[in-house]
């Protein structure tokens, strides 16, 4: 874990579960494994409080449990599962493409289970029904089938995934036979035969709409239902978590998608996105390439909104085929020619396409123009470089220098002889692309915590100031619903000064940007980190 | 290492020119302190992405941070006991505890030795009235005893005042007060407590001869 990692996922530990859990967490990544008691004795919290965390890490699935060093008989050691912290940046995409895919049922359960963890698909009905009802008109409810045909889809979608059996050292009953898994390999929940199967519960009903005035009372009488209700609707124990990976798909092929549009048109975009439509269950998570599909079968899967002939189609497969951008080749030519979409290949392309658009709008054109000469040429002189580029020496070794400095251009020495003397050695500069997707994923993600640092200390300067507001909102709104006058209330309006609310407005506007520029950074995020994962894989 | 230096001493693989001085001049000055921590760009950054998407996504963020805190998994440390009791401290109910959890974890999941008391969700209303009125039982005895040996002794205003006053607190927390107490109040059934009431007999009854000493 590197040090810009740690301060990312303690940002964003803090953001959504408090100082407590970060201060755990943090430790916990950079101890490795530790046990509680040792995570209770290091960070000189009260142990009540480290299990606490530990609750509310191991229930988001950040937090790892399993037998330790000592085998089962010894304490238990916990880890961290840092790319589950990191993903609690991009829940807003999740539950955006959940929206629009399945609709508001769909986003609002994928919101509901991100947001709790883990869930029993009785208890998730239920939540959102309620939620639902609550916004629809009077007298209107949301029937719970509907919300369970929305789940249904999910679930054969592979969107939403069942937990990974849960390790049997906390059950005492069944500590003979199924041995603790070894803290270091967690269970794939996909090793589990009915993960994407749904459990048949009976459940029927509306949701409730909440009165404002009974809260209390409904909180304690939906607290006692629920725990009687779940046992009845038969999926006790059976909980359901969102299977990210999947959406990392889903995004992967969204990228893949408009790149194509971009660098062709959208008709041939629809044709990438009719494949890969086509292979989304064939093909395994880390495949380099799709299934071989057939041009015929290709035209048949094609919508007839596209309008696209079969001659056109055959055109326009040529014409990807050709791209120097490979997204899709052909291995072969039976059934009119078979075409499979590289997906580690154009990972790299894109990939690559996101460093020279770092170093153009951060260097300059000209310096994009160098970047990207190395990039193809591999290893070139300085000479070299000032001909291929035709740039006038002096600015070509400058903007070298420039670039050596900020290390995404190296230096390999070739020497002639056996020592390295200067003047008997070949000096040739180069770009490895894996190296620098690396070192500008860690600038990101140093990025995205100077950004959340910078939020907070906003937030925090003005704390005096959004506190106010938030009282005259309060009070504003009861004199509202109490039905008052209109002169009273722009008198309460009045009780923030007009230079008040300039900064009021300011502020609001810096949060919202320095909000939408994370968002941005995570899509180079999740990019980069594809890409890097993707090598991985191959090897 | 030292014995080839002198073959070849001034033919380089790349010309001198190339590195931006010539020879006998001397090296560019290095710097001496880390570089700026914000140093001036030279290129402006692209806009940020603007759309319904974008937007969308910035409200989702934005009330996703708003509504986790008050989930509970959002964990605060409970308020270490100051030595100092506050008056503010019987009002403030429903503290976070160290050693509850405020949700119900299924602990089959969970390690058994994070398993922890699950605090049971209760009506704000429910708590204080529930330590208030034992407490207020047992002082309605005492009260009673005391207002009769006052009532007995001494029927200045002032002690009555001090009567009136803790039988009007009583009067207020416990709705079926004792008849008892409404004879004090209530002689001619008016909403004015006839002792309070002064009708300004007494004004003007004390010699003003000596004017030395101010009215106020």
């Amino acid at each position: 874990m590197t040090a810009q990692e740690v301060r990312l996922c303690g940002l964003l530990l803090q953001e959504h579960f408090g100082n407590v859990v970060e201060k755990v967490g943090t430790h916990l990544i950079r101890s490795g494994v530790l046990t509680l008691r040792a995570l209770a004795h290091e960070t000189k919290l009260p142990l009540d409080l480290v299990k606490k965390s530990l609750c509310v890490l191991v229930q988001h699935g950040m937090c790892t449990f399993g037998a330790g060093r000592r085998g089962p008989a010894g304490p238990v050691e916990y880890r961290i599962n840092c790319e589950r912290v990191f993903h609690m940046l991009r829940y807003p995409r999740y539950i955006y493409t959940a929206k629009s895919l399945y609709g508001d049922t769909g986003e609002l359960i994928v919101e509901e289970i991100l947001q709790r963890g883990q869930m029993t698909m009785s208890s998730t009905v239920k939540t959102v029904a309620d939620r639902l009802t609550h916004n629809m008109p009077e007298g209107q409810s949301m029937d719970y089938s509907e919300v369970v045909s929305a789940f249904s889809q999910l679930v054969e979608t592979h969107f939403l995934q069942r937990c990974p059996l849960a390790s049997a050292g906390s059950s005492s009953s069944g500590a003979v036979d199924t041995p603790l898994p070894v803290a270091t390999q967690p269970t794939e929940p996909e090793s589990h035969p009915d993960c994407y199967k749904l459990p048949y519960i009976n459940l029927t009903g509306q949701g409730k709409r909440r009165r404002s005035s009974e809260d209390g009372e409904a909180d304690q009488c939906a607290a006692k239902k629920a725990r009687t209700d779940d046992s009845e609707c038969g999926d006790d124990r059976i909980y359901w978590q969102v299977n990210f990976q999947r959406f990392h798909l889903h995004f992967r092929d969204q990228a893949i998608i408009s790149a194509v549009s971009c660098k062709l048109d959208q008709s041939s975009s629809e044709i990438v996105r009719t494949m890969l439509r086509m292979s989304e269950v064939t093909t395994p998570a880390h495949a380099a390439f799709t299934q071989a599909l057939s041009a015929n079968e290709i035209f048949r899967a094609l919508l007839s909104s596209y309008n696209i002939a079969r001659p056109i189609l055959d055109q326009y497969l040529s014409l990807l085929v050709d791209d120097p951008m490979e997204f899709v080749g052909k291995t072969g030519d039976s059934g009119g020619g078979m075409y499979v979409v590289n997906l580690h290949r154009a990972l790299a392309n894109l990939a690559r396409a996101t460093l020279e658009s770092v170093v153009q709008e951060r260097f300059g054109s000209r310096s994009a123009r160098i970047f990207r000469l190395l990039l193809r040429k591999r290893h070139l002189e300085q000479k070299q470089v000032e001909d291929f580029a035709m740039i006038p020496a002096k600015e070509a070794k400058d903007m070298l220098y420039k670039l050596l400095s900020e290390n995404l251009v190296q230096l390999q020495e070739i020497p002639k002889t056996p020592d390295y003397a200067p003047s008997r050695t070949f000096y040739l500069y180069t770009v490895n692309q894996l190296p620098t997707a690396r070192l500008l994923l860690q600038h990101s993600y140093k990025t995205v915590g100077n950004l959340m640092e910078r939020r907070l200390y906003e937030t925090k300067e003005n704390k005096r100031l959004l506190e106010k507001s938030q009282r005259i909102e309060a009070i504003l709104a009861s004199l509202q619903a109490t039905g008052a006058e209109a002169a009273q209330l722009t008198e309460v309006e009045e009780m923030i000064t007009v230079p008040e609310r300039q900064q009021l407005e300011s502020l609001r506007h810096h949060i919202n940007k320095l909000d939408s520029s994370e968002n941005q950074v995570d899509e180079t995020i999740f990019l980069l980190k594809s890409y890097i994962n993707s090598t991985q894989a191959s090897r | 290492m030292a014995g080839s230096r002198g073959r070849g001493r001034s033919q380089f693989s790349f010309s001198v020119d190339a590195l931006g001085f010539g020879r006998g001049d001397s090296l560019p000055s290095s710097a001496h302190t880390p570089s700026p921590l914000f140093p001036p760009m030279q290129f402006r950054p692209v806009p940020l992405h603007t759309g319904e998407e974008v937007d969308y996504m910035l409200a989702l963020k934005q009330e996703l941070r708003a509504s986790s805190k008050n989930l509970p998994f959002h964990i605060k440390a409970a308020r270490t006991k100051t030595d100092v009791a506050h008056y503010s401290d019987k009002y403030q109910n429903g503290e976070t505890k160290n050693n509850c959890i405020e949700w119900s974890p299924d602990w089959s999941r969970m390690p058994k030795e994070l398993c922890i008391k699950v605090r049971k969700p209760r009506k704000t209303g429910a708590k204080p009235q529930l330590t208030r009125k034992p407490k207020v039982a047992a002082g309605k005895e005492e009260v009673l005893q005391k207002l009769e040996t006052l009532e007995k002794r001494e029927e200045e205003q002032h002690s009555e005042e001090e009567e009136d006053e803790e039988k009007k607190k009583q009067n207020e927390e416990e709705p079926d007060a004792d008849e008892d107490y409404d004879e004090e109040d209530l002689e001619d059934e008016t909403d004015y407590i006839m002792s309070y009431f002064d009708n300004g007999e007494d004004f003007g009854a004390d010699s003003d001869d000596n004017m030395d000493e101010a009215v106020y």
